[in-house]
């Protein structure tokens, strides 16, 4: 039994589970099931950053960190982009994790993204309970580098670390919405480089504006200002730590930040709260799939073509299609919204459709 | 099942610097639908045969360009198979001398495609040889 393997430490076992799994084979669907049960151990840590910040390089030091200081095996689920034409994908991010090969207590696995666009691939949460369940206690999740979406990670990640290099973009990049927002542990990668200075500053001030300081009124009209987190320990700032990640300079700060990371999740109650999080929007995903493949079974191909046809021809709004496909109601739109030259097809009985 | 994707590891194994063959049949097996995971340059059998494992892949294709694949292409099938992946298939791209051909064909070698060879005939020989 494949299960059995991968609980043993079978590493080939593993490997040949994770393609059932990212396949979403019936077999790997049940070692799934069957293997749930040994998940919620792993610390989850998110790398993730604009393409060249270097994520590839620092996900091979603090797995070589973590082999050195730490007794427990890493996992690294590496997802790169597929070509939206061909489905076709060229994984590389083991090119820059070749000081990992040898040390059989590292797992490196690839994906492709497969049409996803939130950074992961839609199976790399699966990937990671099956690396959870066979005993890896750090898995690290790279993510498509893309920039400024893909907040995906974040989700499944129970510490994000966010990867920005020095000349990338000017402070408006960094006050943007998206992925500063979702990092609990903020990195400068090649540090060497000029301009490092100003990113670090650019960083700051936009972490001070997503976590606002507290302002404390003095009796003297004074203000003070602290950091939130003085006031409330229960609040995390995402510390900002500068690295050179080909030299391996900066890492062992780094592993520190992200350790005090967990710390704190686990002090303040986070932990779990993310841990329901992941699992509740898991749960909400394999419910709609399921509840979609439930409504094709039974409804007749013809008559959802039918319907499709309609909309396209603007006779019905999506939303009216919905409402006629789960309740056969034929919707009736207040007519004077919707005069006759607006529908030229006109606006039939149920029939016509 | 939902469509099973062809997964590929192309790798470089051997001392040479010349990476450009291998990236051009990486790039050709990905327009082709295929999954390509790239190694990089300078890869010994042991790491090959490693990242094999780990991704599970259905054929392992090998640039060569340092005239050591008489060495080098045995003790990767060899350590391929140690590690329990007997099916994996394995195929060369470089300069290999005819003489060497049947040698090669024999320790259980896909295909070997030198200078010249078309991309297409490449896709087709994988397509093919991974079939279960």
């Amino acid at each position: 039994m494949l299960t059995e393997s991968v609980l043993e430490g079978n590493r080939l076992a593993l490997a040949r589970l994770l393609t059932q799994v990212e396949n979403d084979s019936p077999g790997g669907r049940l070692a799934l099931a069957e293997l749930f049960p040994y998940t919620g151990q792993a610390h989850l840590i998110g790398v993730t950053g604009a393409p060249g910040t270097g994520k590839s390089s620092l996900v091979n030091q603090l797995a070589l960190h973590y082999r050195k200081n730490q007794d427990t095996k890493i996992a690294i689920v590496a997802v790169d982009p597929s070509s939206p034409f061909t489905g076709g994908a060229v994984l590389g991010d083991r090119v820059r994790m070749r000081d990992l090969s040898g040390d059989s207590g590292v797992f490196i696995r690839s994906m492709a993204a497969r049409g996803s666009l939130g950074g992961i691939a839609q199976k790399t949460a699966a990937l990671v309970q099956v690396f959870d369940a066979a005993g890896y206690g750090i898995i690290i999740i790279e993510t498509v580098g893309a920039g400024q979406s893909e907040v995906d990670v974040a989700r499944l990640a129970h510490t994000t670390v966010v990867v920005e290099a020095p000349g990338l973009g000017d402070d408006i990049q960094a006050i943007k919405a998206g992925i500063l927002e979702i990092a609990d542990v903020l990195v400068i990668n090649k540090a060497d480089r000029p301009g490092v200075e100003s990113t670090e500053r650019a960083l700051r001030s936009a972490l001070e504006l997503a976590h606002p300081t507290k302002r404390v009124f003095r009796h003297h009209g004074q203000m003070l200002s602290v950091s939130a987190a003085e006031i409330d320990p229960m609040q995390w700032m995402p510390p900002i730590n500068k690295t050179v990640a080909t030299e391996g300079k900066g890492i062992p700060e780094v592993a520190e930040s992200i350790a005090k990371h967990a710390a704190h999740l686990r002090q303040s109650g986070d932990w779990a709260a993310r841990d329901r999080a992941r699992l509740g929007s898991e749960l909400e995903a394999s419910l709609r799939e399921a509840l979609m493949d439930r409504f094709l079974e039974n409804i007749h191909p013809e008559k959802y073509d039918k319907v499709l046809e309609r909309v396209l021809n603007r006779d019905l709004s999506p939303s009216e299609a919905v409402n006629f496909l789960l309740n056969g109601a034929f919707p009736h739109p207040n007519p004077s919204l919707r005069s006759a030259s607006q529908s030229p097809t006109g606006r039939g009985a149920e029939d016509e459709a | 099942m939902t469509d099973r994707k062809i997964r590929v590891l192309v790798a470089k194994p051997g001392l040479d610097g010349h990476d450009r063959g291998a990236k051009v049949v990486a790039r050709a097996l990905r327009d082709a639908g295929m999954e390509v995971i790239y190694t990089g340059l300078r890869q010994t059998p042991e790491m090959i045969a490693e990242a094999a494992l780990q991704e599970d892949v259905d054929i392992v294709g090998l640039s060569i360009l340092s005239g050591a694949h008489m060495a080098l292409a045995p003790r990767i099938l060899e350590l391929l198979k140690a590690n329990g992946q007997n099916e994996v298939k394995v195929f060369i791209g470089g300069i290999i001398p005819d003489e060497d051909m049947p040698r090669l064909k024999e320790i259980g070698i896909s295909g070997i495609y030198g200078p010249g060879a078309s991309t297409d005939e490449i896709i087709k020989d994988v397509r093919e040889a991974v079939k279960p």
